[in-house]
């Protein structure tokens, strides 16, 4: 696959309730979309809690849950995201020498 | 949400003992709550454990369904492993509609996908998602008992043991904080029992499964390693899964508490009611009836089982070595047309090969199909084909539950043993007999170029019984004893040495008859 400017991320997180892990989860994200993916990503937050029926869709139960449905194929990534390089690993983003 | 359902039976209260009653959830599988004294630990998980294949799903798939069709208890199952299409189509073959107990809101199913190869692993994590959608499921249909299947892949693709363990522990937390009567299944393991050792987080009751073959026959067995607050042995228990679901046999003890019967039943035989007291054998006696191939047993049972249909009593006869068309042909050539009673459904041959089940899987459906119909007389045809399989003190202990659980419902029982020629009738069988309440033997001995047909009872307890070993023929009118004929010095004369004598004794001096002296 190449890694042209065309691709885009459709990423859907799975948290549940506003714990630590949920925002570590989701600050780490945003981050690293905006300094790898700005303007190509799409980030979806999918609160079990307030929605629980919504695990079955994507069989989630381990949160937080990174579900990456773009670009084929669906990947889960599980944790707060804290591994920066697993997340790219996951993601299919080539990781930068500078590490971020 | 309180429509009527099926046969629902009354929730027994705690049935505990002792301080701390542990109030009891019926799984209404047979026999299991009985060997629990009332079934799950109410409000609790409970850990089933076993290798591959031996019944953990379909045990615990029987436990949701009896509870929502025979206790109103909606049940969920979870499951991780197989998906709700593979539960639906094995559930059918045990007769259960998952279906329409889904389509009813009593059961739910719900499969979840695990791919570990989709995985990835980026920080700290925990398993909130499984309790918030256990928790919605639980909620939606107002679910009393949970089934989760299989525990160990719902972890596959978790790498982090510290969060494992953490996690595992606080699911068994989160189900008792829930109150729903919980089975947890979990893979045996080799050397643990099972691989996240499990068994440590489940402090109230842990069942293991297990399945073996032995002589080519696969065995299931069923053991509780533990139960708090509960008596229970820990011997292991048969189990059988068929279309009706599972069966334990109970290993409780039915002692020997049962009303020995001073009520005679006939044994079909005249001659041989006579050889008894003329009356027969007790109600409720387990009687033997052993010898050689070809010697008469069957057509022995058949007159035992025609004479109990006669006096309208339910007779079930479970043949091991021939076909019910077989069975009937043969007795009908000997005068015993067993068709009659067939139809009007006061006989039924259970017919099965001996290799279909383990011994124990017979014992067990046996078990089952006589609570089911109640006969008031059994024939085991012939008993030997079981005993060969499986260890002898096994098979001993198992065929004495049988033959207690017979006794404690006054049905009087025939076994017929196939035994070795060449005399060692007497030693094959004692293994056996030492259970019965009455021994027969019949042979066929050669003697004078001829072979004739004897019988002899060996034992009946608390009967008079005659010791002769009489002779007997086989009419078109089915067994006839043959009266005795005693020679001057008290020895028996028997077949074509009978007939001379006494055609002689009839001819010669007018000495009375002989006749009927069997005491």
């Amino acid at each position: 696959m190449k890694h042209g400017a065309q691709r885009t991320w459709r990423l859907r997180l799975y948290v549940a309730g506003q714990t630590p892990k949920s925002i570590t989860a989701l600050a780490n994200l945003q981050r690293l979309c905006e300094s790898r993916l700005a303007g190509r990503y799409h980030i979806e937050v999918v609160d079990l809690v307030q929605q629980p029926q919504l695990a079955r869709r994507d069989d989630i139960v381990v949160v937080p849950t990174l579900v990456r449905q773009l670009p084929p194929p669906i990947r889960k990534i599980i944790g707060d995201l804290s591994n920066v390089e697993r997340v790219l690993v996951g993601l299919d983003v080539l990781p930068r020498d500078d590490g971020a | 949400m309180t429509e009527s359902v099926g046969r629902r039976r009354p929730v027994p209260k705690s049935a505990g003992n002792g301080k701390h009653p542990l109030a009891k959830a019926p799984t209404g599988i047979a026999g299991f709550d009985e060997i629990t004294n009332g079934g799950l630990p109410r409000g609790r998980p409970t850990l089933l454990c076993g290798g591959a294949g031996c019944g953990k799903t379909l045990l615990a798939m029987e436990f949701l369904v009896r509870g929502a069709l025979e206790y109103g208890e909606p049940g969920v199952f979870m499951s991780f492993e197989e998906t709700v299409d593979d539960l639906v189509e094995n559930a059918r073959s045990l007769g259960f509609d998952l279906q329409r107990l889904s389509a009813r809101r009593r059961l739910l199913l719900d499969y979840v996908r695990l791919e570990p190869s989709e995985l990835t692993e980026a920080g700290a994590y925990d398993l909130d998602g499984l309790f918030i959608r256990l928790g919605h499921a639980i909620d939606s249909i107002g679910a009393k008992r949970v089934v989760l299947d299989t525990i160990e892949l719902l972890f596959s693709g978790l790498s982090d043991r510290f969060v494992v363990r953490a996690e595992l522990a606080r699911l068994f937390r989160w189900l008792k904080a829930k109150r729903v009567t919980a089975i947890v299944t979990g893979e045996r393991e080799a050397e643990h029992l099972t691989r996240h050792g499990l068994e440590e987080y489940v402090s109230d009751c842990v069942i293991l499964l297990d399945q073996r073959v032995v002589e080519q026959s696969a065995t299931r067995r069923l053991r509780i390693l533990k139960y708090r607050g509960s008596a229970h042995g820990g011997n292991e228990m048969p189990f059988l899964i068929d279309d009706h679901g599972i069966s334990v046999q109970p290993i409780t003890s039915l002692g020997l508490a049962h009303q020995a019967s001073t009520a005679h039943v006939s044994t079909g035989v005249a001659g041989l009611d006579e050889m008894f007291g003329k009356k027969g054998y007790f109600r409720g006696n387990s009687v033997l009836v052993s010898g050689t191939a070809g010697t008469g047993k069957s057509s022995l049972a058949a007159h035992f089982v025609e004479a109990a249909c006669r006096r309208g009593e339910r007779c079930l006869y479970f043949a091991f070595e021939e076909s019910p068309s077989q069975i009937t042909r043969n007795m009908r050539s000997i005068g015993i047309d067993l068709t009659p009673w067939m139809r009007r459904d006061l006989l039924r041959i259970h017919a099965q090969r001996p290799t279909a089940l383990g011994l124990e899987g017979h014992l067990v459906a046996m078990h089952r199909l006589i609570e089911e119909w109640r006969p008031r007389v059994v024939v085991v045809d012939p008993v030997t084909n079981m005993i060969a399989v499986g260890s002898e003190t096994e098979v001993k202990a198992m065929l004495a539950r049988l033959i207690d659980f017979m006794k404690l419902r006054q049905i009087t029982a025939l076994f017929t043993s196939l035994t070795e020629g060449g005399g060692a009738a007497e030693r094959t069988d004692l293994g056996v007999s030492s259970l019965m309440d009455v021994w027969m033997l019949v042979g066929n001995p050669e003697a004078n170029g001829e072979r004739n047909r004897t019988i002899q009872i060996v034992k009946a307890r608390g009967m008079a019984h005659s010791n002769q070993v009489r002779e007997f023929v086989m009419t078109d009118d089915g067994v006839t004893l043959v009266d005795i004929s005693r020679r001057a010095d008290g020895s028996v004369a028997i077949g074509s040495a009978r007939g001379a004598e006494q055609r002689h004794a009839l001819a010669g001096r007018a000495r009375p008859s002989r006749s009927h002296r069997a005491k």
